[in-house]
């Protein structure tokens, strides 16, 4: 079946089985491969984008499901190559070490920060907690995003892409 | 430790931002199913649904005829090649596919190779099995019952489900000891099965190019050098022909040390259809038959006088160590270093024994961030301590404080035979104390206690036992543990790294540069680190065990004096005087009494590569290398205190704080020594409550899933707190003493001292982790259940 | 990672349209909504449907309003919304409370509330919630509606009275003055499915109870609900007398097995203790003037 979708604000369209999550899509077809997976139970949220605005897991959509929707995925963060404040955040406090969990926390981060600018730890820990990370205990994840809400100017422009 | 920034030019240790993250955040790094290679075929494998069972046939006719299958292998064509067995770590084989039985749920069973993902996972469904279904050996404690049903039947005259014997320490001392005893307590205790789950599964990509008879294996290894030489050995594939390469890797814990079928089965899989073979497990293919960890059953016996000197030790184990004896550990140890038992205290004898057992559950036991088995050793000896302190009475800390070694005992010589190099424990522990609120705590406790309120405060101190290891004393298959560095300055003073270890989240590619510009003076910015390729880099036995700062950062250091040493015959001959004559200030060679008379390494690295005649003995170019033999074990240790929670009503604990002091010599870089401590705090957090993997009456695997196997969120976890000392290792060129697995290790006894400490107004002496809800409440009602068993 | 049998997709422009491909494709069809129960269940290949009926662009069932006596909540809201709603906490604090603690905050952002009914899990929490509401489920089909209560929608774990042909368009909740209400879980891990949960409704009416509703998730309660402790709240003031007698009828009464969440005493506890204390919150919520 056809499915059409704007991937980080880029039109794409493929002739896929129904069957084919959204994940794969994106990381096989259109080779987007910050985009991970890491269980099959919708678990681990290692696999997060956004979907019309809102963060979702990737393995538990279907392509078609998508089809027509606006995705945002890790690509889709910096903007003309200047990193977004959580990936900056990420970088500056340690928020990552491994870097399998991290294209998806930084994405509930951003979407975080995007309604509730000045959030506290508890908020951040909650934003968060549909996603698994095996390296840092989350203290410094927690840090990269305080320190992102520090930094961001950007979340005026976002909340209008993701509205 | 100061900042790197305020070093000259960004030079050696302290906090520096991590190199390998400017990819990370960006969604670029290179996974192993990130990786796509021209003409790339997909295997998928077939497991067993069934724990112990008989194969009476196998039909893959109807597999085969999926349009999109290339393959389908069986351990009958396995056979044909001498690799459906292939031997284990352990004195033991392994079954690559199951030829005869299956022996334990989720075993490899076949193979399918098909032309995409989706496509494979479909024609798994189209082989027929026919089983005929035996009894599962599922409890340890009856795996050798007369007439239990033997596991091993491949083994020649097997009559039972027995592996080995092994001990340490002077048994008859011991028991003297108990019987001069006042107080001895004695707490049976299970350090249950756990896996260390990387949000990344373990995988593969073979690649034969079937001209040149080329392999090259890319794979999620932690020890790309030991596999080469492994897949060399045991498929008689030429080594020089062999290239491992481990791209980035989605967390190791020690989950991906082993070799495991489906990576023997992309090989097979590439020779055969003369393409490359991806193979990724799935999730549950990651818990159920790779790598588990623990699974000890121990008995613990300590004794000590009335006023609470601990006098010995003693520790029988039966360990589980599934269908296959296949734990990765030093050749000599059976139990790994299991036998650094006693722990951080000062006693006159101790003994342990350690009894392995076959049964019907997938193979391991030396994984997850353990330190071969230091893991378990810490929890017996912390949970004894903890015993013997509730028998007398005293608190926990105080009794540590009183029988912890001394700083004037190091280094020291345990009863087990291990020497510690270093430590100043009571300084760790005071500072833990103090930082935590110690007292103050004890005061809220009791206050609470006093209202129904249930407050725990749990300590753990620990002795951790890293850097394997002197050739001397142990080896992998005969493979000693030396690991090599290579390090060159290229002709405009920028230097290139390369390492036999192989980061899986550590930041390497940050530490080993800072490693080489303490030493050397070049910045941090103009070091590279190549690591992960065999092709490319010396040989080494790979990164676990927190070996890589011990052994390779050593190899680092050593051949990073020996190019300052270079420099300076080299500085000499630009100089025009005696090498003698010269001083190292940071990164330059410099005339004693002239300052303004000096050589910067990059301009030695340019004079080394050009037309300056060279001293005699001294060839060009600026490079050296070490082969590091390590002369001990490192020892890192540290304090660490819990202060939980728990619900009356429901049994419901809550992390409230945690306080970590730990001491791992120098740091390279305070960040990253940080955040590996704070991910190994949650990995205690997730042990202590949550994490297990039971089985039932069948053999069904109750832990293979994220639904089933639960890790700590965001939200189970607290803001950890932490705190250094730093005592230098005295063998290490650089007195470092490795940090990897040091929270895993000791957490969990902490945190379950905590919450056995909260229960003890119901007269709870022990019960078992995880403690769940429902095991906290049955602890309470004085029946606590047994977490290696389905729940009745 | 595992991936889902073969299937066809087709998706829903409106209730009529889903009902009729449902027609046309018949029980080897299924609805998907947030798709957050039954993804999983097909990748693991537990349950695979020949095919899929959307029906996430029927924004037509997305809302949640008073229309009359009732708050209506449409099949299609979104845990996240329902958990935010100001319009039901300000009627039902129960709502934010349990839909704070379904899943993850990424699993309410797709998962709805008509697909949590219709999946029917054994340990669903909002079965419980509107099990405790007294709320009753509308299904439309192919000449029309039904309403049914909510305790004869679910006719056993996963299973549903809902026909092939039918799908679940609305879930409506009495509207009640002087009425409290709370929703109280036990689980392993946030995130995790309930080892057990309880909701409960108290409405008081001149210093007795008048109506009550006790909801049991997890614990194979008949159609998620204690009736016999219900029914010994009505007619009585409110006291700890009356609560703890309830609670323990609510134990008595369900029927937990042991699994990995707990042995069977455990939950049986865990209904006692919960059932006290969602019944005290909601009676004093019921009472205001109590605080």
């Amino acid at each position: 079946m056809q499915v059409n979708m704007l991937v980080n604000g880029v039109e794409v369209s493929d002739d896929i089985e129904p069957r084919l999550l959204l994940v794969h899509f994106l990381r096989e077809n259109l080779r987007l491969t910050g985009t991970h997976w890491g269980c099959d139970t919708s678990n681990c949220g290692t696999c997060t984008v956004w979907m019309d605005g809102t963060p979702v897991k990737s393995c538990t959509v279907l392509a078609a499901m998508a089809s027509g929707s606006e995705i945002m995925t890790v690509e889709g963060l910096a903007t003309d190559g200047e990193l977004d404040p959580v990936q900056q955040g990420f970088i500056e406090m340690h928020g990552l070490q491994c870097g399998f969990c991290t294209p998806g926390m930084m994405l509930s981060a951003r979407w975080l920060l995007d309604h509730n600018p000045d959030p506290n730890e508890e908020q951040i820990r909650e934003a968060i907690s549909g996603q698994i990370c095996r390296c840092t205990g989350y203290e410094n994840i927690v840090r990269a995003v305080k320190w992102a809400a520090a930094h961001s100017q950007k979340s005026d422009t976002r909340e209008e892409v993701g509205a | 430790m100061t900042d790197v920034k305020d070093k000259p030019d960004g030079v050696g240790f302290g906090r520096v931002i991590r190199k390998e993250d400017a990819r990370f955040v960006r969604g670029k790094g290179s996974y192993i199913d990130d990786i796509v290679l021209p003409g790339m075929l997909h295997g998928a494998v077939l497991r067993s649904p069934y724990a112990h069972a008989k194969i009476i046939s196998i039909d893959t006719s109807v597999a085969e005829k999926h349009p999109k299958v290339k393959a389908v292998i069986t351990g009958a064509l396995l056979e044909t090649l001498n690799l459906a067995w292939i031997p284990s770590l352990s004195h033991d084989v392994i079954a690559v596919l199951a030829t005869d039985k299956v022996r334990y749920q989720g075993q490899e069973v076949a193979f399918v190779i098909a032309e995409d993902r989706y496509s494979a996972r479909d024609a798994l469904e189209l082989i027929e099995v026919d089983y005929e279904v035996l009894p599962a050996v599922v409890d340890a404690k009856r795996a050798l019952d007369p007439g239990m049903v033997v596991i091993r039947d491949d083994i020649e005259n097997k009559k039972d489900n027995y592996i080995f014997d092994w001990g340490s320490g002077d048994e008859a001392a011991t028991e003297a000891v108990f019987e001069k005893a006042d107080v001895i307590v004695e707490q049976d205790m299970l350090y249950p099965r756990v896996h260390p789950a990387p949000m990344e599964t373990c995988g593969a990509i073979a690649d034969m190019d079937p001209i040149s008879g080329k392999l090259t294996i890319y794979c999620t290894t932690q020890a790309p050098h030991a596999h080469r030489t492994l897949y060399a050995l045991v498929a008689g594939l030429p080594e020089h022909k062999l290239r491992v390469y481990s791209p980035d890797i989605g967390g190791g814990f020690g989950n991906k040390v082993g070799i495991y079928p489906g990576y023997v089965l992309s090989v097979v899989g590439s020779i055969i259809t003369k393409r490359p073979v991806k193979w990724v497990e799935d999730r549950s293919e990651n818990l159920m038959s790779t790598s588990f960890a623990r699974d000890y059953h121990m008995k613990g016996k300590i004794a000590s006088t009335r006023d609470g000197k601990i006098l010995g030790l003693r520790v029988d184990v039966l360990a589980d160590h599934g269908a296959f004896n296949n734990t990765a550990q030093p050749t000599k140890f059976p139990a790994g270093f299991f036998h650094v038992f006693s722990g951080s205290y000062d006693m006159e004898a101790a003994y342990c024994s350690v009894k392995g057992v076959y049964t019907n559950k997938a193979p391991g036991g030396v994984a997850y961030a353990c330190s071969f088995r230091v893991t378990e050793a810490v929890y017996a000896v912390e949970r004894m301590v903890d015993r013997l302190a509730l028998e007398l009475d005293m608190d926990p800390a105080d009794l540590r404080m009183k029988n912890l070694l001394r700083p004037e005992q190091f280094p020291y010589t345990s009863p087990t035979g291990w020497e510690y190099d270093s430590g100043e424990y009571p300084r760790a522990l005071q500072l833990a104390m103090d930082i935590a609120g110690y007292e103050d705590l004890r005061k809220e406790q009791a206050e609470k206690r006093a209202n129904g309120e249930l407050m725990g405060i749990g300590l753990s101190f620990f002795t951790e036992t890293v850097g394997a290891g002197p050739k001397k004393h142990m080896d992998i298959l005969g493979l000693g543990m030396a690991d090599g560095c290579e390090v060159r300055v290229h002709p405009t003073g920028k230097a290139v790294v390369r390492l036999s270890v192989q980061t899986q989240g550590q930041g390497h590619e940050t530490t080993f540069a800072q490693i080489v510009s303490e030493v050397t003076g070049i910045p941090v910015a103009d070091v590279e680190v190549i690591h992960g390729d065999t092709d490319n880099t010396p040989f080494g036995l790979g990164t676990y065990g927190s070996r890589s700062t011990p052994v390779s950062g050593a190899a680092a250091a050593v051949a990073s004096k020996r190019i300052v040493e270079k420099a300076r015959l080299i500085a000499s001959a630009m100089l025009e005087c005696s090498p003698d004559d010269l001083e190292w200030t940071t990164g330059r060679w410099q005339v004693k009494g002239d300052p303004s008379a000096g050589k910067t390494i990059a301009e030695i690295a340019l004079a080394a590569h050009a037309n300056l005649e060279l001293p005699e003995g001294v060839e060009g170019h600026l490079d050296a290398s070490c082969v590091y033999d390590p002369p001990n074990l490192t020892f890192p240790f540290g304090a660490y205190i819990c202060v939980v929670d728990v619900d009356p009503g429901t049994g419901k604990v809550k992390v409230r704080r945690f306080i970590a002091v730990d001491d791992c010599g120098p740091r390279i870089n305070p960040m990253i020594v940080e955040g590996q401590v704070h991910g190994g705090l949650a990995d205690g957090v997730g042990m202590a409550l949550m994490e297990s993997i039971p089985f039932d009456e069948d053999g069904n695997c109750l832990g293979g899933s994220f639904m089933d196997y639960l890790l700590p969120t965001s939200l189970e976890c607290p803001s950890w707190e932490t705190g250094e000392t730093v005592t230098p290792s005295p063998h290490h060129p650089l007195g470092l003493k490795g940090v990897g697995e040091s929270a895993t290790v000791g957490s969990p006894p902490a945190v379950v001292n905590a919450v056995l400490d909260a229960l003890k107004p119901f007269g709870v002496k022990h019960a078992d982790m995880p403690l769940t809800p429902a095991q906290v409440w049955r602890a309470m009602q004085g029946r606590p259940m047994r977490t290696d068993l389905a729940i009745q | 990672m595992q991936v889902p049998a073969p299937f066809d997709y087709r998706r829903a422009t409106s209730v009529g349209d889903a009902i009729a491909l449902l027609q046309d494709y018949g029980p080897d069809s299924r609805v998907i909504a947030g798709g957050h129960s039954l993804l999983p269940m097909m990748r693991l290949r537990l349950a695979r449907p020949e095919v899929l009926i959307d029906i996430n662009h029927l924004t037509e069932l997305d809302y949640i309003r008073v229309d009359g006596s009732f708050l209506k909540i449409g099949a299609m809201v979104r845990h996240v919304t329902l958990q935010t709603s100001h319009l039901a906490a300000e009627y039902y604090p129960i709502f934010a409370e349990a839909e704070a603690q379904i899943a993850d905050p990424l699993v309410r952002n797709r998962g709805t509330v008509g697909g949590s009914l219709c999946q029917a899990d054994p340990a669903e929490d909002l079965s419980a919630v509107f099990s405790a509401l007294k709320a009753n489920v509308v299904i439309a089909h192919r000449s029309g509606t039904r309403k049914v209560p909510i305790s004869e929608f679910h006719t056993g774990p996963y299973t549903t009275i809902l026909e092939a042909d039918e799908i679940l368009t609305e879930v409506e909740v009495p509207l009640r003055s002087n009425t409290g209400s709370a929703y109280e879980k036990v689980e392993r891990r946030v995130g995790d499915w309930a080892i057990a949960a309880v909701g409960a409704m108290v409405r008081i009416e001149e210093g007795l109870v008048s109506e009550a509703g006790i909801g049991l998730t997890a614990v194979r309660a008949d159609h998620f609900r204690a009736k016999e402790a219900e029914d010994s709240l009505v007619g009585r003031p409110p006291s700890t007398e009356a609560i703890a007698e309830a609670a323990s009828l609510a134990a008595t009464h369900c029927d937990p097995f042991a699994d990995q969440r707990g042995p069977e005493d455990y939950k049986r506890h865990l209904v006692e203790e919960l059932t006290k204390r969602a019944l005290s919150r909601a009676m004093n919520r019921s009472l205001p003037e109590v605080h």
